[in-house]
């Protein structure tokens, strides 16, 4: 049982390609191992900047050997079709078996296809693998066709059995495999032989090399905390930046340098972005919070233990903080004289070629934030400031170098401009919520200016028909539309949304709505569509909640469907009445009720709806239905007016008894017209009250 | 730094340096091409060269413009006029990494103290129509060189691959010379009898051109120059292979390149004068685009192109 390793060692793979490649290469090479009849016990993949390394173990010595039963031609066959036979299977006559069939005499041939060694599955598995290798982005190089993520240098490729090491053949493209690798590029330079993996792993550490990669995260973030609580502060945790910098190196080497004092004043967002951005440092703040240090990962030790080193990472360092301060500088001078240059610049920014400049942009959203302000508890005229100011920083020189900065920054050069902090909060939060584990604004003018925003954005792309479809959504409109229901749902709003997506629409010159008309869309396409759209997001976030989409459909009903939170009210009452054992029965009889009914209409070509009358009551059962249709109209009324859907739905319950008996005692298609119509009309109140609260037609059973 | 007694003192110490040592690998030795051009790229010598299957090795300093960047003078690390130096050898060479690394140390790089690093960089010209994979190489963490494998240029694939190196020569130097300011880095040798300073040789003039560039060159002109180079380049392209003069085959791949270099840093000064919207940035860059891929499509016809009669 031969245990594989294969290395595949080229220039530097980018840091972010390397996690995906090594689960590529292992999940190639075993899929096409295991397909060519190989098993094995245990695979693992590494990825270092220059290296894809995959260990197979215990992998089978060859594939077993297949026999195969064919059915040839008659025995009799014409001598031609017998040859054909014969060379397809590779045999003799005299191999070949003669049967009695149906049909007669009929040749059979038993076809042994002997078990390959896995040298020759491994070469050839890898070769494909190798060709076709999912790389995001590839390339040529030199003068070969050969495509790898930079040029392939040398394939490793090596069988290990106690008896020793076979180097399995294999030439991709003038690249043949060997038993060969080389370690750190500057420290451990020149090849050397290894014989299988623990031996590979072992040379490649005394070569400088730690093939894998959480070996080098985790040394890199002990190195750091270490330097860090030397220094007397603590390292900012940054997975992504972690992971990134582990695909840089080979040899990990964290270094700590101090910021220069003359930078410190700037907001550490500025400084913990144009580190991580430019330079991959860690940032290191101290017991304050504020960022005075900076961790940098060499790849290699030096003799003068990367003092070299660490003073050039400073000294560029330092470049880039004194670009940073000079637009944050020029920044503040325009901020404090009133953004009114920032905003004047916008209006030669184009937000989108059909939808105007950034400055149009800003003017629909701080008229929709003043209108909306009322709605969510906030001062109009706040809200509208807010919104006028908000977008102010995308003109901001550091904005424009650090786009990552938005909103942060518009937060700092708002209370430069003496702006109340609620202002500068919605300069800062008013994006938010940005998907949906996003923390959601709560106070008011950020979320007036949020709404606005996020409704521009839908009515805008609305009207120029630039809608998802499939996987496209090139701008985030569902992510829009996620946002405005987080924000009304998570803050309790009670905002119908038909208003301020009519003056979004109006904004664009598409629609010139009749205020007494809330239906008048006049230049829409499919004016309602938008409702439609934000009404399926709604159904996909609260799926999560478990709350069904039929459901939601149900309640659907009434001028009130664009009240998102009165909306998601009834359907979790609803929904939770469902599962209670009055409403699964409930639901059974309502549909009963329903299905009489209208088969009655459908042949009779009336409407059962005239109100039935107690008078005509035959029965007991049928006294006590009307009597509890009487005492639940006024509690359904009471609680639909309280918008206590909860109480709605309780009301409901009392119903149950009376309709099963109904149902268990009387004969709805009576002999006399009279009492059956009058039974229909009953049937249709237990209907219509039934469907007070919701349309249960919708609910599927 | 520097590292070494036999490290380099001045700037031009730095180019004599790369030109000694590139031509020794057997580049050659080209000198600047005699066109105000953004980038090292631009150069005939890259560009049309990386085009067709004719082998090519050639090393050079190329002058380059970048309007928008002019800082008066006054930023110690920002010109509107700069050196980029450009290596470019097609096929590239299996070893050009170990070449690029060579040339650090000529220059005084102690591979033993600093921390050498390749950055994914995925390099794309848009007035080019080209684009390439590689790095940004880092020396202690500042960018000091791009290495790129040329994919595409004009839109055509590029077969043999050419390997494409170009070092930005003032934050080099400033990095081997331990300057910060770059005005302040000697140019010629620091004992010479006149010694000069980068600010000696360029201050001044930085001054005169960010003037020019932001604020007094005629738009309207410019505009026009844009129109006659983007005919010109046309009608050159228009004309047919065979000179009627000499009765030979002279496909004008390179006039017409001219033409295209012209209108792409015609479209560099319009933009500093910031008289190019945003949408309007598009179409220009899509013209000049237009343009060098024309261009490109008339080299391949000729037989440095690879073009050989039928």
């Amino acid at each position: 049982m031969p245990d594989l390793l294969i290395e595949l060692f080229s220039e530097e793979i980018p840091a972010r390609m390397q996690a995906r490649a090594a689960a590529d290469l292992r999940r190639l090479m075993t899929d096409g191992l295991v397909e060519a009849g190989l098993t094995y016990d245990g695979a693992a993949a590494f990825a270092t900047p220059r290296r894809l390394a995959l260990r197979v173990d215990g992998l089978t010595d060859e594939s077993p050997t297949r026999t195969e039963e064919r059915r040839g031609p008659k025995a009799d066959a014409p001598e031609k079709a017998i040859d054909g036979f014969l060379r397809s299977t590779g045999l003799s006559r005299d191999e070949l078996e003669e049967r009695d069939d149906k049909k007669g005499r009929v040749l059979f041939a038993t076809v042994t296809h002997p078990g390959r060694p896995a040298a020759d599955i491994v070469a050839e598995v890898l070769e494909r693998t190798i060709r076709n290798f999912p790389w995001p982005k590839s390339m040529r190089w030199g003068d070969g066709p050969l495509r790898w993520v930079r040029p392939l240098r040398r394939i490793l490729c090596i069988l290990t059995r106690e008896d020793g090491v076979e180097v399995v053949l294999l030439d991709v493209d003038g690249i043949a495999a060997a038993d060969v690798t080389e370690g750190h590029r500057f420290m451990a330079p020149g090849p050397f032989r290894v014989t299988g993996f623990g031996d590979y792993e072992r040379k490649l550490k005394r070569a400088h090399v730690v093939l894998s990669a959480d070996e080098r995260a985790d040394a890199i973030w002990q190195g750091a905390t270490n330097l860090a609580f030397a220094s007397g502060v603590e390292v900012k945790e940054d997975k992504g930046l972690l992971a990134e910098v582990a695909g840089l190196v080979e040899w990990p080497v964290p270094l700590m340098g101090r910021i220069e004092d003359r930078f410190l004043s700037l907001p550490p967002e500025v400084l913990q972005t144009s580190m991580r951005e430019h330079q991959k440092f860690f940032s290191a703040a101290d017991r304050t919070g504020r960022i005075t240090h900076f961790v940098t990962v060499a790849n290699r030790d030096t003799a003068d233990d990367g003092a070299t080193i660490l003073a050039g990472n400073g000294r560029v360092l330092s470049a880039r903080l004194a670009d940073a301060a000079f637009f944050w500088e020029n920044d503040l001078r325009v901020a404090k004289a009133g953004m009114d240059e920032w905003l004047a610049k916008l209006a030669n920014v184009t937000f989108h070629a059909k939808l105007g400049s950034q400055a149009d942009r800003i003017e629909r959203i701080a008229a929709l934030a003043r209108e909306i302000a009322p709605g969510v508890g906030a001062d109009p005229d706040q809200a509208e400031r807010a919104a006028r100011l908000a977008k102010a920083d995308l003109a901001s020189e550091m904005v424009y170098e650090f786009p990552e900065l938005q909103g942060v920054m518009g937060r700092y050069y708002a209370l430069e401009a003496g702006e109340p902090e609620a202002v500068a909060d919605a300069a800062r939060d008013h994006y938010a919520p940005l998907g949906p584990s996003d923390t959601v604004p709560t106070d008011p003018v950020t979320v007036a200016v949020a709404l606005a925003d996020k409704i521009d954005t839908l009515t805008g792309f609305w009207a120029i028909d630039e809608r998802p479809t499939g996987s496209k959504d090139p701008y985030a409109l569902r992510r829009a539309a996620l946002g405005v229901i987080r924000l009304v749902l998570d803050n309790r709003i009670i905002l119908p949304l038909w208003g301020p997506m009519r003056s979004g629409f109006s904004a664009y010159g598409l629609a010139q709505p009749d205020p007494n008309d809330p239906e008048d869309f006049s230049g829409m396409a499919e004016p309602a569509n938008l409702e439609a759209f934000l009404h399926d997001r709604l159904k996909v976030y609260l799926r999560d909640e478990g709350i069904r989409h039929d459901v939601i459909d149900a309640c659907l009903t009434g001028d009130r469907t664009d009240d998102l939170a009165d909306l998601v009210s009834r359907a979790r009452a609803l929904n939770a009445f469902l599962a209670t054992p009055d409403g699964e029965t409930l639901i059974q009889l309502y549909r009963r009720a329903r299905n009489i009914l209208t088969q009655a209409e459908d042949r009779d070509g009336v409407e059962y709806s005239y109100g039935a009358e107690r008078a005509l009551a035959e029965t007991a059962e049928e006294r006590a239905l009307f009597d509890a249709l009487d005492a639940a109209s006024p509690a359904i009324d009471a609680a639909l007016g309280a918008e206590d859907y909860a109480a709605a739905m309780a009301a409901l319950a009392p119903l149950r008894g009376p309709i099963d008996a109904f149902f268990e005692a009387v004969q709805v298609n009576a002999n006399s017209p009279s009492i059956r119509r009058n039974r229909l009309n009953l049937l249709s109140q237990i209907v219509r009250t039934a469907e007070r609260i919701a349309d249960l037609s919708r609910v599927e059973g | 730094m520097p590292d070494a007694p036999d490290a380099p003192r001045s700037f031009q110490d730095i180019i004599l340096r790369l030109q000694a040592y590139w031509a020794e690998r057997g580049c050659a030795i080209l000198q600047p091409y005699d066109m105000e051009v953004g980038a090292g790229t631009f150069h005939p010598a890259t560009t049309l060269r990386a085009l067709g299957p004719v082998p090519w090795t050639a090393a050079y300093v190329q002058p380059s413009r970048r309007p928008t960047d002019g800082r008066y003078g006054d930023s110690p690390n920002r010109w509107q006029h700069y050196y980029q130096y450009q290596v470019i050898i097609k096929p590239s060479p299996p070893d050009l990494q170990e070449l690029y690394l060579g040339s650090l140390q000529a220059i005084g790089i102690d591979m033993a103290l600093h921390d050498i690093r390749f950055v994914e960089d995925d390099w794309e010209s848009p007035t080019l129509g080209a684009w390439g994979l590689g790095w940004e190489v880092w020396c202690d963490g500042m960018e000091v060189s791009q290495f790129t494998y040329f994919q595409q240029v004009g839109g055509h694939d590029c077969r043999p691959v050419s390997g494409e190196l170009t070092y930005g020569l003032e934050r080099l130097a400033m990095y081997v010379l331990g300057r910060d300011d770059g005005n302040a880095m000697p140019f010629n040798a620091p004992d010479a009898p006149i010694p000069l300073t980068y600010g000696d040789v360029f201050r001044e003039a930085e001054a005169q051109y960010a003037r020019w560039n932001f604020d007094t060159a005629d738009t309207a002109m410019l505009e026009g120059h844009f129109r006659d180079a983007e005919a010109e380049c046309r009608r050159i392209l228009d004309q047919p292979a065979d000179d009627p003069r000499t009765g030979r085959r002279i496909v004008m791949a390179q006039p017409a390149y001219d033409q295209a270099i012209k209108a792409s840093h015609l479209f560099n000064l319009l933009d500093a004068r910031g008289v190019i919207s945003v949408t309007e940035r598009q179409a220009y860059i899509g013209r000049v685009r237009a343009l060098t891929k024309a261009c490109a499509d008339a080299f391949l016809k000729t037989p440095a192109g690879g073009w050989e009669a039928a």
